[in-house]
């Protein structure tokens, strides 16, 4: 299966960015026929070694080697024509667009009147059919599809110019349990014919039923390579947070605390709901209590914490906060009632790219202060120290732009935007997602602690895990509607909510 | 390190610093122009005190005086630009408030002080006016700002018309026209007025949290809303400050003449705004913006018109003159082009860097 030659070969690469050794002497090498899994925490160089590989970075130092001969890319393009393509985390096709579309563009037929649909579409269709896509209609348009549908659409293109290198940034990260078995049915037979695979993935069960080759990075440092089946898992997590895996194991379980449901809700809502995105539900949130909402993608859980901040103006239900009567119609009413909500779409809902990470921190404060009332110089450089020495956040220099962090230090960053509203009710919607171990398990202690100091939190998350870890009291959605809730115990399992999720869908 | 080169001095860091601003070109055109201008006479700079009345004169003079109006349309458009907006409509505004305050001077027929403020008043009051229109369009109904103000860019000039029933319009008022011909502290009043404007403006815009706002908007609109920023009403206020300030600059640009021309006041002044803005460095797709940038482009804009004059080039090529002038320096300021510049920079230091360590 493995051949001898690698197909790239990465030596001594550095990148230098003003203030940042983003890279230093990392070594590494993709093989045909092989899945690749490049490994480590946010920030540790993932996304900039990629970068690198497919020219959108300049190497300061070091070689490329690509099908045996030295390379120096210029820009994508320039990787593309040597057959490296890139499917990125956030599918970046046109929504506007149709299926087949969206494989050829770039590649169209031409014939001797301009493009000629019919073929374009027929290839289309075959490069569909070679990802065992046969079923996708070429005409439909893209917007039609899900998410996950997509994303085997986006590798189609890349596959379309016969890459022999395919690198996958990410790609299962906002995908359910199924659809991760089917882009790996892709992945295993694209392997099969012999194109390399580099895969990134935060989810540690995927890159062991995946890959056969690990490379882990640490802080912009390669750290080692290995066959995967060689290294265990305490040890690739030690690897790459370069300290022992026990301190991970230490993270607290909610499950031993107090429930807190006896006294009176904080946050309560009776029938909320929305035509198309989800049938009324009940809600309670009680102070200091952790209620998660857990579900499959899709199942109504970003919908229903969209409603509760008012992100979507829910169009039937009551709500009650701190025993009043109120409506909760848009972000701006509910940060005033004390409501924050952290949203699962970092890039598009979060984060505002082009400003500082200070001016990024305090806007949630400022904006509920009003315009007329700014912050001063010492109020804004207290909440930046606060919150970015609490939450970790590197590189902690506040006027630095916050596209330029690495998503996980994003992530940190926002929930610091919200804290410093200083909620009494925190939505936070996939906050984990996409971030590495160690900052997950920061985030969740983070979760612990706030709740503990008496924060109501809801908790959404893709993980089951992660949910019944947290969370004292489970919501389970399903096709957008309540179909269940649970007093988290001893007993209770990611398991059981499956088992509710699966029973109910029986009994159907 | 030696000690002489561990801290660079004041001077030079300034100019680095400068250098790292996309309005340096302009900068670099305006004081070329001056330059052309001073090759065909010497003492094209000079100012001349006027001993009797304290008044100052001189090209210089006449440059500050004509790009008062712009200056006024440019701060309001770059306040525009930066929410992911545009506003065409600042021309006809300037028209409107022309024709309104020429035709109530004319049909009272006083020239007194209060026949002048009333003017203003109205011509501000219009502008104000059609400028929640364009506001409310945008932000409440959710129409395109191109196409909104493009109506409006319409529909004032028809206004303006219907004001005026179509004749240019004139009237005398002395107070009036002290706005534009008068001078204070040997300075013409219009560029007084409009340094005060832009200088309250800056200050509402960066000493407040607006700017931020402003830019948080323009960024990324959705994400501005989840953080709870309110961007009906800072949509609207933007409108409603750039139609005002076209307004000011409609009162500046006919108080000198005391005429309205219905169909010439404020004709293309909206091409001027918007190269003042880009010139200044502000992209057209909104976000970070630079109101110094878009005064030193709208200063620009106006030695530019003056040179024009000064060199005598004919006035049927002038729109094609300022164009090639405005194409060099949109081209010296793209990143691109400066991308290529910083690459031979950085060759040459790598170079010399590599010759020291070898």
């Amino acid at each position: 299966m493995t051949a001898t030659e690698p197909i790239v070969e990465m030596e001594n690469i550095s990148i230098e960015f003003p203030g940042v050794k983003a890279l230093q002497n990392v070594n590494f090498r993709l093989f045909p026929g092989e899945v690749h899994t490049l490994m480590g925490e946010n920030g540790a160089g993932k996304s900039t070694l990629i970068k690198a590989l497919t020219g959108v970075y300049k190497i300061d130092s070091g070689t490329i080697t690509v099908a045996g001969g030295p390379r120096r890319f210029t820009g994508t393009a320039d990787a593309q024509s040597a057959g490296i393509s890139t499917v990125y985390q956030e599918v970046n096709l046109c929504d506007n667009l149709t299926v087949g579309e969206n494989v050829m563009l770039g590649h169209e037929v031409r014939g001797p009147f301009g493009i000629n649909w019919r073929k374009t579409h027929v290839a289309a269709h075959a490069a569909l059919v070679r990802l065992g896509l046969g079923d996708l209609d070429p005409r439909q348009p893209l917007s039609s599809i899900s998410l996950a549908l997509q994303q085997l659409v986006a590798i189609s293109r890349a596959m379309v110019t016969d890459s022999k290198v395919l690198i996958l940034d990410e790609p299962t990260s906002s995908l359910d349990a199924n659809e991760v078995e089917g882009l790996f049915t892709v992945i295993r037979r694209l392997r099969d014919e012999g194109v390399a695979i580099l895969f990134v993935s935060h989810f540690l069960d995927q890159v062991y039923a995946i890959s056969d080759r690990l490379t882990v990075l640490r802080n912009g440092e390669f750290v080692g390579e290995h066959m995967t089946p060689e290294l265990s898992r305490g040890q690739l997590i030690s690897q790459m947070i370069g300290k022992d895996a026990d301190s991970l194991n230490a993270l607290g379980s909610n499950r031993g605390r107090a429930a807190h449901t006896t006294g009176a809700p904080f946050y309560s809502a009776k029938d909320l709901g929305r035509k198309g995105s989800l049938e009324p539900v009940d809600i309670d949130v009680h102070p200091g209590e952790v209620v998660g909402l857990a579900g499959l993608l899709g199942s109504g859980r970003t919908e229903l914490g969209r409603l509760i901040y008012g992100a979507d103006r829910p169009d039937s239900g009551q709500v009650t906060i701190g025993g009043t009567h109120t409506e909760v119609h848009s972000p701006v009413a509910a940060l005033s009632r004390k409501i924050a909500f952290s949203t699962e779409n970092r890039r598009d809902e979060g984060i505002i790219g082009d400003l500082t990470i200070r001016e990024n921190l305090i806007l949630a404060v400022q904006a509920r202060r009003g315009w007329a009332r700014p912050l001063s110089r010492r109020e804004q450089a207290e909440i930046c120290n606060k919150y970015l020495v609490e939450l970790n956040v590197r590189p902690a220099d506040p006027e630095r732009a916050i596209r330029n962090l690495s998503g996980g230090n994003q992530q940190k960053v926002l929930l610091g935007r919200w804290l410093a509203t200083h909620p009494e009710l925190l939505v936070l919607d996939e906050p984990t997602r996409g971030i590495d171990v160690g900052a997950k398990a920061e985030i969740q202690e983070t979760i612990a602690a706030l709740a503990e100091d008496g924060m109501s939190v809801v908790f959404i998350s893709s993980e089951l895990e992660e949910v019944v870890r947290l969370s004292e009291r489970i919501i389970v959605l399903k096709d957008h509607r309540k179909i269940g809730e649970i007093v988290n115990g001893p007993l209770v399992t990611a398991d059981t909510i499956v088992d509710i999720i699966a029973t109910e869908g029986s009994s159907e | 390190m030696t000690p002489s080169s561990s801290r660079p001095s004041a001077v030079v860091q300034f100019v680095t610093r400068l250098f790292h601003q996309p309005y340096v070109w302009a900068i670099v055109a305006l004081l070329l122009l001056l330059v052309v201008n001073l090759t065909k006479n010497p003492g094209y700079l000079g100012v001349s005190v006027n001993a009797a009345t304290g008044n100052l004169s001189g090209n210089v003079i006449d440059i500050l005086r004509a790009s008062a109006p712009i200056m006024m349309i440019a701060v309001g458009m770059t306040l525009v630009i930066a929410t992911r907006g545009i506003d065409l409509s600042v021309g006809s505004v300037m028209a409107v408030a022309g024709a309104v305050s020429m035709e109530f001077m004319q049909t009272t027929g006083t020239g007194s002080f209060g026949t002048a403020v009333v003017a203003v008043l109205l011509a501000l009051g219009i502008s104000a006016l059609l400028g929640t229109v364009n506001g409310i369009l945008v932000s409440i109904v959710g129409l395109q700002p191109f196409i909104t103000t493009l109506v409006m860019m319409l529909a004032g000039r028809g206004l303006a018309k219907v004001i005026t029933s179509g004749q240019n319009t004139s009237a005398t008022n002395e107070p009036f026209r002290w706005i534009a011909n008068g001078t204070v502290l040997g300075f013409p009043v219009v560029f007084v007025i409009a340094v005060l404007i832009v200088a309250v403006l800056a200050a509402l815009v960066r000493r407040t949290a607006l700017g931020l706002m402003i830019e948080a908007i323009g960024i990324n609109p959705k994400a501005a809303r989840m953080a709870g920023i309110r961007p009906v009403g800072i949509l609207i206020s933007v409108y409603i400050v750039s139609a005002l300030l076209a307004g000011i600059a409609g009162i500046f640009s006919t108080a000198s003449v005391m005429t309205v021309e219905v169909a010439k006041t404020g004709m293309t002044a909206e091409m001027d705004a918007i190269l003042a803005v880009v010139i200044g460095g502000t992209s057209l797709a909104g976000g970070k913006f630079s109101l110094t940038g878009s005064i030193i482009g709208a200063l620009l804009i106006a030695t530019l018109d003056k040179t024009i004059v000064y060199m005598s080039i004919p006035s049927s090529a002038t729109p094609a003159f300022k164009a090639v002038v405005i194409v060099i320096i949109c081209l010296l300021q793209s990143p691109r082009v400066r991308a290529l510049f910083s690459q031979r920079q950085a060759k040459v230091t790598r170079t010399r860097k590599e010759t020291v360590s070898a």
